[in-house]
Protein backbone atom coordinates (compact mmCIF):
# COMPACT_ATOMS: atom_id res chain seq x y z
CA UNK A 1 0.00 0.00 0.00
CA UNK A 2 0.85 3.31 -1.09
CA UNK A 3 1.51 6.29 1.39
CA UNK A 4 0.05 8.23 -1.34
CA UNK A 5 -3.51 6.57 -0.59
CA UNK A 6 -4.51 8.34 2.16
CA UNK A 7 -4.28 11.44 -0.31
CA UNK A 8 -7.84 10.12 -0.92
CA UNK A 9 -9.80 12.20 1.88
CA UNK A 10 -12.39 8.86 2.18
CA UNK A 11 -9.09 7.08 3.34
CA UNK A 12 -7.34 10.19 5.02
CA UNK A 13 -11.10 10.55 6.78
CA UNK A 14 -11.02 6.89 7.57
CA UNK A 15 -7.58 6.34 8.82
CA UNK A 16 -7.74 9.24 10.83
CA UNK A 17 -10.92 8.42 12.80
CA UNK A 18 -9.42 5.40 13.75
CA UNK A 19 -6.42 7.31 14.93
CA UNK A 20 -7.81 9.80 17.25
CA UNK A 21 -9.06 7.88 19.84
CA UNK A 22 -5.37 6.59 20.63
CA UNK A 23 -3.77 9.41 20.09
CA UNK A 24 -5.81 11.84 22.43
CA UNK A 25 -5.24 9.15 25.37
CA UNK A 26 -1.59 9.23 24.91
CA UNK A 27 -1.60 13.53 24.09
CA UNK A 28 -3.37 13.13 27.33
CA UNK A 29 -0.70 11.19 29.73
CA UNK A 30 2.28 12.71 27.82
CA UNK A 31 1.57 16.04 28.70
CA UNK A 32 0.21 15.73 32.47
CA UNK A 33 2.68 13.35 33.46
CA UNK A 34 5.07 15.66 31.86
CA UNK A 35 4.08 19.01 33.09
CA UNK A 36 2.82 17.79 36.49
CA UNK A 37 6.28 15.92 36.64
CA UNK A 38 8.32 19.25 35.59
CA UNK A 39 6.54 21.48 37.87
CA UNK A 40 6.13 19.24 41.24
CA UNK A 41 9.27 17.27 41.02
CA UNK A 42 12.03 18.96 39.69
CA UNK A 43 14.33 20.99 41.92
CA UNK A 44 14.73 25.11 41.62
CA UNK A 45 17.86 26.10 39.33
CA UNK A 46 20.79 27.01 41.42
CA UNK A 47 20.74 29.92 38.81
CA UNK A 48 17.53 30.66 37.69
CA UNK A 49 15.51 29.30 41.01
CA UNK A 50 12.13 28.41 40.02
CA UNK A 51 11.81 30.14 36.90
CA UNK A 52 13.14 26.42 34.89
CA UNK A 53 10.07 25.54 35.56
CA UNK A 54 8.90 27.33 32.85
CA UNK A 55 11.15 25.36 30.30
CA UNK A 56 8.18 22.26 30.36
CA UNK A 57 6.27 24.67 27.99
CA UNK A 58 8.70 26.86 26.72
CA UNK A 59 11.29 24.84 25.02
CA UNK A 60 8.39 22.70 23.11
CA UNK A 61 5.91 25.35 22.01
CA UNK A 62 9.04 26.76 20.58
CA UNK A 63 9.89 23.36 19.21
CA UNK A 64 6.23 23.06 17.54
CA UNK A 65 6.22 26.51 16.49
CA UNK A 66 9.32 26.12 13.97
CA UNK A 67 8.48 22.23 13.42
CA UNK A 68 4.44 22.74 12.41
CA UNK A 69 5.82 25.65 10.11
CA UNK A 70 8.23 23.06 8.47
CA UNK A 71 5.47 20.13 8.27
CA UNK A 72 3.15 23.06 6.12
CA UNK A 73 6.42 23.20 3.91
CA UNK A 74 5.81 19.42 2.96
CA UNK A 75 2.11 19.87 2.99
CA UNK A 76 2.59 22.66 0.77
CA UNK A 77 5.26 21.14 -1.78
CA UNK A 78 3.34 18.02 -1.67
CA UNK A 79 0.47 19.81 -3.24
CA UNK A 80 2.39 22.06 -5.47
CA UNK A 81 4.08 18.71 -7.13
CA UNK A 82 1.10 15.93 -6.72
CA UNK A 83 -1.54 18.34 -6.17
CA UNK A 84 -3.34 16.30 -3.51
CA UNK A 85 -5.89 18.39 -2.03
CA UNK A 86 -6.09 16.79 1.60
CA UNK A 87 -2.03 17.97 1.82
CA UNK A 88 -2.67 21.72 1.08
CA UNK A 89 -5.30 21.40 3.48
CA UNK A 90 -3.59 19.76 5.79
CA UNK A 91 -1.02 22.44 5.78
CA UNK A 92 -4.21 25.35 6.63
CA UNK A 93 -5.26 22.62 9.19
CA UNK A 94 -1.38 23.32 11.06
CA UNK A 95 -1.49 27.14 10.69
CA UNK A 96 -4.05 28.20 13.83
CA UNK A 97 -1.73 25.44 15.78
CA UNK A 98 1.36 26.56 14.64
CA UNK A 99 0.69 30.26 15.51
CA UNK A 100 -0.54 28.91 18.96
CA UNK A 101 2.68 27.83 19.50
CA UNK A 102 4.31 30.92 18.66
CA UNK A 103 2.59 32.69 20.80
CA UNK A 104 3.18 30.20 24.25
CA UNK A 105 6.77 30.39 23.10
CA UNK A 106 6.87 34.31 22.68
CA UNK A 107 4.61 34.74 26.03
CA UNK A 108 6.41 32.67 28.15
CA UNK A 109 9.75 33.68 26.87
CA UNK A 110 8.92 37.38 27.54
CA UNK A 111 7.92 36.26 30.83
CA UNK A 112 10.95 34.48 31.82
CA UNK A 113 12.85 36.79 29.69
CA UNK A 114 11.77 39.46 32.36
CA UNK A 115 13.72 38.27 35.50
CA UNK A 116 16.22 36.65 34.21
CA UNK A 117 17.64 39.05 31.30
CA UNK A 118 16.01 42.06 33.06
CA UNK A 119 13.46 43.10 30.17
CA UNK A 120 10.52 41.02 28.71
CA UNK A 121 11.83 41.66 25.11
CA UNK A 122 15.18 42.43 23.18
CA UNK A 123 15.94 42.53 19.86
CA UNK A 124 18.06 39.32 20.06
CA UNK A 125 18.02 36.74 16.61
CA UNK A 126 16.03 34.19 18.32
CA UNK A 127 13.78 36.20 19.61
CA UNK A 128 13.59 38.57 16.45
CA UNK A 129 13.09 36.21 13.77
CA UNK A 130 10.28 34.10 16.31
CA UNK A 131 8.63 37.36 15.95
CA UNK A 132 9.02 37.15 11.84
CA UNK A 133 7.95 33.47 12.12
CA UNK A 134 4.51 34.86 14.19
CA UNK A 135 3.69 37.65 11.05
CA UNK A 136 4.60 34.65 8.25
CA UNK A 137 1.64 32.93 10.06
CA UNK A 138 -0.69 35.74 10.43
CA UNK A 139 0.41 36.31 6.37
CA UNK A 140 -0.09 33.04 5.72
CA UNK A 141 -3.67 32.41 7.39
CA UNK A 142 -5.11 36.40 6.37
CA UNK A 143 -3.85 34.75 2.58
CA UNK A 144 -6.06 31.77 2.83
CA UNK A 145 -9.40 33.71 4.19
CA UNK A 146 -8.78 36.34 1.42
CA UNK A 147 -8.84 34.02 -1.59
CA UNK A 148 -11.83 32.37 -2.23
CA UNK A 149 -11.24 30.05 -4.61
CA UNK A 150 -9.65 27.24 -2.89
CA UNK A 151 -6.90 26.28 -5.08
CA UNK A 152 -5.49 29.29 -5.82
CA UNK A 153 -4.99 30.06 -2.15
CA UNK A 154 -3.55 26.70 -1.77
CA UNK A 155 -0.60 27.64 -4.48
CA UNK A 156 -0.16 31.28 -3.20
CA UNK A 157 -0.13 30.19 0.45
CA UNK A 158 2.24 27.15 -0.59
CA UNK A 159 4.91 29.75 -2.36
CA UNK A 160 4.24 32.06 0.89
CA UNK A 161 4.98 29.08 3.13
CA UNK A 162 8.16 28.58 1.18
CA UNK A 163 9.56 32.02 1.59
CA UNK A 164 8.26 31.93 5.08
CA UNK A 165 10.79 28.50 5.86
CA UNK A 166 13.46 30.91 5.72
CA UNK A 167 13.15 32.34 8.84
CA UNK A 168 11.36 28.74 10.45
CA UNK A 169 15.16 27.89 9.99
CA UNK A 170 16.40 30.42 10.84
CA UNK A 171 14.28 30.72 13.96
CA UNK A 172 16.01 27.28 15.29
CA UNK A 173 19.59 28.05 14.16
CA UNK A 174 19.47 32.04 14.97
CA UNK A 175 21.79 31.72 17.73
CA UNK A 176 24.42 29.57 15.85
CA UNK A 177 24.98 32.10 13.59
CA UNK A 178 24.41 35.13 15.66
CA UNK A 179 26.61 34.80 18.69
CA UNK A 180 25.51 38.26 20.21
CA UNK A 181 22.19 37.71 21.69
CA UNK A 182 20.58 37.32 24.88
CA UNK A 183 19.10 34.09 24.36
CA UNK A 184 21.14 30.89 25.28
CA UNK A 185 21.64 28.11 22.68
CA UNK A 186 20.01 24.99 22.22
CA UNK A 187 18.97 23.14 25.74
CA UNK A 188 19.16 19.94 24.55
CA UNK A 189 22.66 18.98 23.06
CA UNK A 190 24.91 16.07 22.43
CA UNK A 191 27.78 18.47 24.03
CA UNK A 192 27.50 16.92 27.59
CA UNK A 193 28.46 20.32 29.19
CA UNK A 194 25.85 22.36 27.16
CA UNK A 195 22.77 19.66 28.14
CA UNK A 196 20.23 20.26 30.24
CA UNK A 197 20.46 18.27 33.29
CA UNK A 198 18.89 14.60 33.44
CA UNK A 199 16.65 16.02 36.32
CA UNK A 200 14.84 18.22 33.83
CA UNK A 201 15.65 16.29 30.99
CA UNK A 202 13.05 13.72 31.65
CA UNK A 203 10.32 15.27 32.17
CA UNK A 204 11.08 17.65 29.90
CA UNK A 205 10.68 14.75 26.84
CA UNK A 206 7.81 13.15 28.05
CA UNK A 207 6.83 17.55 27.47
CA UNK A 208 7.69 17.42 24.52
CA UNK A 209 6.36 14.53 23.23
CA UNK A 210 3.06 15.67 24.52
CA UNK A 211 3.17 18.68 22.60
CA UNK A 212 4.14 16.66 19.40
CA UNK A 213 1.37 14.29 19.93
CA UNK A 214 -1.37 17.44 20.46
CA UNK A 215 0.11 18.83 17.25
CA UNK A 216 -0.96 15.41 15.07
CA UNK A 217 -4.04 15.44 17.24
CA UNK A 218 -5.14 18.51 16.04
CA UNK A 219 -3.56 18.57 12.64
CA UNK A 220 -5.83 15.65 12.40
CA UNK A 221 -9.22 16.97 13.50
CA UNK A 222 -8.57 20.13 11.79
CA UNK A 223 -7.94 18.58 8.31
CA UNK A 224 -11.04 16.46 8.85
CA UNK A 225 -13.08 19.56 9.60
CA UNK A 226 -11.47 21.14 6.19
CA UNK A 227 -12.46 17.98 4.43
CA UNK A 228 -15.79 18.34 5.58
CA UNK A 229 -16.25 22.33 5.04
CA UNK A 230 -15.06 21.47 1.02
CA UNK A 231 -17.40 18.53 0.73
CA UNK A 232 -20.57 20.88 1.91
CA UNK A 233 -19.35 23.55 -0.38
CA UNK A 234 -19.57 21.69 -3.33
CA UNK A 235 -22.51 20.07 -2.41
CA UNK A 236 -24.09 23.60 -1.85
CA UNK A 237 -22.61 24.54 -5.06
CA UNK A 238 -24.16 21.48 -6.86
CA UNK A 239 -27.67 22.48 -4.98
CA UNK A 240 -27.46 26.43 -6.73
CA UNK B 1 2.36 23.15 45.20
CA UNK B 2 6.04 23.31 45.32
CA UNK B 3 7.52 26.45 47.27
CA UNK B 4 8.21 28.71 43.96
CA UNK B 5 10.15 31.31 46.07
CA UNK B 6 10.20 35.28 44.58
CA UNK B 7 9.77 33.87 41.24
CA UNK B 8 6.20 32.59 42.09
CA UNK B 9 4.32 35.29 40.30
CA UNK B 10 6.37 34.95 37.22
CA UNK B 11 5.93 30.70 37.08
CA UNK B 12 2.40 30.90 37.67
CA UNK B 13 1.64 33.25 34.91
CA UNK B 14 3.47 31.79 32.12
CA UNK B 15 1.73 28.57 33.23
CA UNK B 16 -1.45 30.15 33.09
CA UNK B 17 -1.08 32.17 29.80
CA UNK B 18 0.25 28.13 28.02
CA UNK B 19 -3.19 26.69 29.43
CA UNK B 20 -5.47 29.42 28.38
CA UNK B 21 -3.52 29.19 24.85
CA UNK B 22 -3.57 25.65 24.70
CA UNK B 23 -6.88 24.57 26.17
CA UNK B 24 -8.50 27.66 24.23
CA UNK B 25 -7.09 25.61 20.72
CA UNK B 26 -8.61 22.89 21.41
CA UNK B 27 -11.85 24.10 22.71
CA UNK B 28 -11.81 25.78 19.20
CA UNK B 29 -10.88 23.02 17.06
CA UNK B 30 -13.40 20.80 18.94
CA UNK B 31 -16.15 23.46 18.11
CA UNK B 32 -15.08 24.22 14.61
CA UNK B 33 -14.89 20.11 13.97
CA UNK B 34 -19.12 19.81 15.45
CA UNK B 35 -19.98 22.98 13.44
CA UNK B 36 -18.60 21.42 9.94
CA UNK B 37 -20.17 18.07 10.77
CA UNK B 38 -23.24 19.95 10.82
CA UNK B 39 -22.83 21.97 7.88
CA UNK B 40 -21.78 19.02 6.31
CA UNK B 41 -24.91 16.94 7.33
CA UNK B 42 -27.32 19.71 6.54
CA UNK B 43 -26.03 19.60 3.14
CA UNK B 44 -26.05 15.78 2.26
CA UNK B 45 -29.79 15.65 3.52
CA UNK B 46 -30.67 18.28 0.99
CA UNK B 47 -29.26 15.98 -1.12
CA UNK B 48 -30.76 13.40 -0.06
CA UNK B 49 -27.90 11.12 0.80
Amino acid sequence: MSLWEYANPVKFMGLSSRLIPTLSVLTVLCLVIGILWGFFGTPDDYKQGSTVKIIFLHVPSALMAINAWLMMLVASLVWLIRRHHVSALAAKAAAPIGITMTLIALGTGAIWGKPMWGTYWAWDPRLTSFMILFVFYLGYMALWSAIEDSDTAADLTSILCMIGSVFALLSRYAVNFWNQGLHQGASLSLDKEQHVDDTYFYPLILCMAGFILLFVLLVLVRTRTEIRLRRATALAARNR
Amino acid sequence: MPDLGKYADTVILAYIVSFVFLIGLTVLTWLQSRRAKRILSAEEARNGK
